[in-house]
């Protein structure tokens, strides 16, 4: 059974460096790291001390407001070091790799035959429970809770994402025991996006309601998909995963280790040749994209240009990313460059720049903000991104004043930032519109909970 | 442009935090970014950006109102010199008369506007590159310049940087302006005297059409005239052509909203209709044609410029129908029952200004309660 959504409101940017469809495998990088800021909303507390050995899957902090939701390493070796910022907020460890893993061993088991709570407990110690989110809010889901359903998104529209079909090329196994898994901990349904002209195995899992998405970015974003087919409500809790993690937590129940593999793209138009990769998480990116970058001012990104993150050469790619984008960075003056049709090679949504009559081109885009900030002036232009029931300006407005009541009354609980990725960029005022949501859900988990 | 650059680079430490100039760091960004796009890179969100900024949406409004420009400009001449002369004549006669009071309202305005974002260390903001154009068009071409200046001293501060400045205002500046100078100076600014240049000196009528048909004569312009817009009128507001040219550059670029200006059309042929229907013996506006109604005053242009403000406007899409189908309907109906104000754009539009945020409340409240309804549906 399937049903079909259509997403018409939004924008596809199509952008130079589409990943080909070719994987490699990286060299094993000497160190890996685990850098708590991934986890949004976690203040670690360390289970382990500098120079102690670690397996695969062996807890390395824990979370200070729920413990049981343990963070495990990717790798096995030593805990090298630990990277501190202000106030002594731990930024990073550092886990000096054994040249082979270890693996700590969680017991084959079948999720047929367990309940919830043995569920619960097996993803809680292995550190899968990290990957399921919740939504409201866009943090990592609470144990104690159960969700009125699970979504899965396996579209991927934002602008050089990584193709699902390839990086969960042979999975099929580890995804459907996945599903089986997660199946337990919601009373009601998981609902799987597919990309309507998916032609993966995805199609015949068992134990999921199909979706087949077609439409523009954020057609893939699983906030939009919630939204055309179980809106949250006031009080809801719903989670979300992501399919590779689906996959790795399949893994975990058929062979009893947790072992976080993943296959990411390198893409963006300061790659030389943009390619998929295999990597276990925590490695350096400075082994996945070695001597494969343009010389340059380059911004490396983990995640898409709309929603990622800067990141350095020596971190290791976000938690829950499967992308990694280098693109050049913007810091450069253009003369009269506000005048309209100048610049453009610049890809813009409205026509006063050419850039529309190339509707097949792929755009090198730098990161130059192209403007400056500025109040709210033109109306319209948010509302064409955003596919969902929302009022993005009003909601916007009333985030920016701290109104709580106006902010649940007009949907607060229903979007994540990456909802407000494509306002962020068509803005003509350059709303920061991600870091006023977060803030705002921020206001609410400390206001409401 | 190197040049520039590297001259704009030599002074720029004077502005910056600790030079000697650093209060007026705003006026100097004010002039730099509108040499260059600046360097500055994406720090939070979105990692690339659309290359429309808000000087990009000012500029195409101040291009879309060039076609009238300079069409009103040239009938500036024309109406005061009258048949045969040649175009250059018109418009250099227009040009004397015009551009003066572009000046005076680009200069006090812009001066006002630098002036705030230096006392309130501020970036100077774009809105006034539209607003400053649209204050000189949509006012009596005699009009002494001291009270074009007033006007736009009062339209800047009391009608938007009291608000907080673009962005923030309730009224479109520009009306602001001519409201002002309507109820200030009402002998300049109405009358049969002040459409055209030196009309009283050179004995020329200048009576608009609207002037005539309150004093109920029947005009004798003919409908294409009044398309075209040889008659007598502000600079912006007569050539309904020009004003369409300008329009399908709006609608084109996606910089204005043709909501607006449809569902204001839609009113106001609406409402000129019934005007029709009804007919009358002692207003002669009554049996003015609906569909000349919309090519007539300042209808045209204020529906394409003044109504799709949109920090004015309203803000919703179904805020926008009721919004501009309000003004339509309201143009016409202070146009016609009200013989004192035989222009009743202006008001109109202030008046749905003022609204605005009315319907979008209630455009809004009916999302709120679609939400509502949800959540109690799951909780029974």
């Amino acid at each position: 059974m399937s049903t079909d959504i259509t997403i018409k409101k939004g924008l596809n940017i199509k952008l130079k460096g589409v990943a080909q469809n070719k994987v490699s495998s990286v060299t094993r990088s000497k160190i890996f790291a685990i850098n708590p800021p991934h986890f949004y909303g976690i203040t670690p507390k360390m289970a382990l001390k500098v120079g102690e050995k670690v397996n695969v899957g062996d807890t390395i902090f824990y979370s200070k407001q729920e413990e049981k939701i343990n963070f495990t390493s990717p790798v096995s070796g030593e805990i090298k070091e630990i990277v501190r910022g202000p106030k002594r907020v731990i930024l990073s460890i550092q886990i000096l790799a054994d040249k082979s893993d270890t693996f700590k061993d969680f017991g084959v088991k079948s999720p047929s035959k367990l309940v919830a709570p043995q569920i619960k407990e097996a993803l809680l110690e292995s550190g899968c429970w990290t990957f399921l989110k919740q939504r409201p809010y866009d943090i990592i889901a609470n144990p104690d809770d159960t969700p009125k359903a699970i979504f899965i998104s396996a579209v991927a529209t934002a602008p050089l994402a990584a193709s699902y079909e390839i990086t969960l090329e042979g999975k099929e196994k580890e995804f459907q025991t996945g599903i089986d898994a997660l199946a337990k901990l919601t009373e009601g349904d998981i609902h799987l996006s597919i990309g309507k002209k998916s032609t993966s195995f995805l199609e015949n899992i068992k134990g999921v309601v199909l979706h087949k998405v077609s439409g523009k970015h954020p057609a893939g974003n699983v906030g939009v998909q919630i939204a055309n087919i179980d809106p949250i409500n006031s009080g809801d809790r719903i989670w979300v995963i992501q399919p590779q993690e689906v996959a790795i937590i399949g893994e975990l129940f058929l062979t009893g280790n947790y072992n976080p593999m993943k296959i990411i793209a390198l893409a963006g138009s300061q790659v030389q040749s943009p390619q998929y990769y295999k990597i276990r998480l925590g490695a350096q990116i400075s082994d996945i994209v070695k001597e494969n970058l343009v010389d340059g001012d380059n911004r490396i990104i983990s995640g898409n240009p709309l929603t990622g993150t800067t990141v350095g050469i020596k971190d290791p790619i976000g938690f829950y990313d499967d992308l990694l984008v280098v693109l050049p960075e913007g810091n450069h003056h253009r003369f009269l460059g506000w005048m309209p049709f100048i610049g453009n090679n610049i890809f813009s949504m409205s026509r006063t720049s050419l850039a529309w009559l190339n509707p097949n081109k792929e755009f090198k885009l730098d990161t130059n903000l192209n403007g400056e900030g500025r109040a709210f002036v033109v109306t319209g232009e948010m509302e064409k991104v955003m596919p969902m029931d929302i009022y993005p300006m009003q909601l916007l407005k009333a985030t920016l004043i701290e109104d709580i009541e106006k902010m649940e009354n007009l949907g607060i609980y229903e979007v994540a930032p990456e909802d407000f990725a494509l306002i962020d960029f068509i803005s003509s005022s350059k709303i920061e519109a991600q870091d006023i949501i977060r803030k705002g859900l921020d206001l609410m988990i400390k206001e409401v909970g | 442009m190197k040049f520039l650059r590297k001259q704009l680079d030599k002074i720029k430490p004077h502005f910056s935090k600790g030079g000697k100039l650093e209060k007026y760091a705003p006026a100097f960004g004010g002039i730099e970014t509108l040499l260059f796009v600046p360097n500055h890179t994406t720090k939070r969100g979105a990692h690339i950006r659309d290359s429309i900024d808000l000087k990009r949406v000012m500029i195409v409004v101040v291009i879309a109102l060039v076609p009238a420009l300079i069409f009103g400009t040239w009938n500036v001449g024309y109406q005061n010199m009258g048949d045969g002369f040649g175009f250059w004549d018109y418009l250099g006669f227009g040009a004397i008369r015009f551009v003066p009071m572009i000046i005076v309202s680009y200069g006090v305005g812009l001066g006002i506007e630098f002036a705030y974002a230096i006392f309130r260390g501020h970036d100077v903001n774009e809105g006034y590159l539209v607003t400053g154009l649209l204050i000189p068009m949509i006012m009596p071409i005699d009009l002494p310049l001291w009270m074009l200046a007033i006007s736009v001293v009062f339209a800047v501060i009391i009608g938007k940087e009291a608000f907080g400045g673009t962005g923030m205002n309730i009224l479109n500046p520009a009306l602001v302006a001519r409201a002002f100078a309507l109820f200030s100076y009402a002998p300049a600014m109405s009358g049969n005297t002040v459409w055209v240049a030196d009309s009283v000196a050179d004995g020329v009528s200048g009576e608009t059409i609207l002037g005539s048909l309150a004093g109920n004569n029947v005009p004798t312009t003919t409908v294409m005239d009044m398309f075209m817009g040889y008659m007598p009128g502000s600079v912006g507001e007569t050539s309904v052509l020009m004003i369409l040219i300008g329009a399908a550059i709006l609608l084109f670029t996606g910089i204005a909203s043709w909501r607006i200006i449809l569902s204001s059309v839609i009113g106001a042929s609406l409402m000129g209709f019934i005007f029709n229907l009804v007919g009358s013996s002692t207003n002669e506006l009554f049996n003015f044609p609906w569909e000349q109604h919309l090519l007539v005053g300042g209808f045209a242009f204020g529906m394409v410029f003044m109504a799709t403000d949109p920090v004015s406007a309203a803000q919703t899409t179904t805020g926008k129908w009721i919004y501009g189908f309000l003004i339509g309907v309201f143009a016409i109906l202070i146009r016609v029952i009200n013989p004192t104000l035989p222009e009743g754009v202006m008001m109109a539009i202030l008046l749905m200004n003022v609204f605005a945020p009315t319907i979008d409340h209630y455009v809004i409240a009916s999302n709120i309660k679609r939400r509502k309804k949800r959540l109690q549906k799951v909780k029974a």
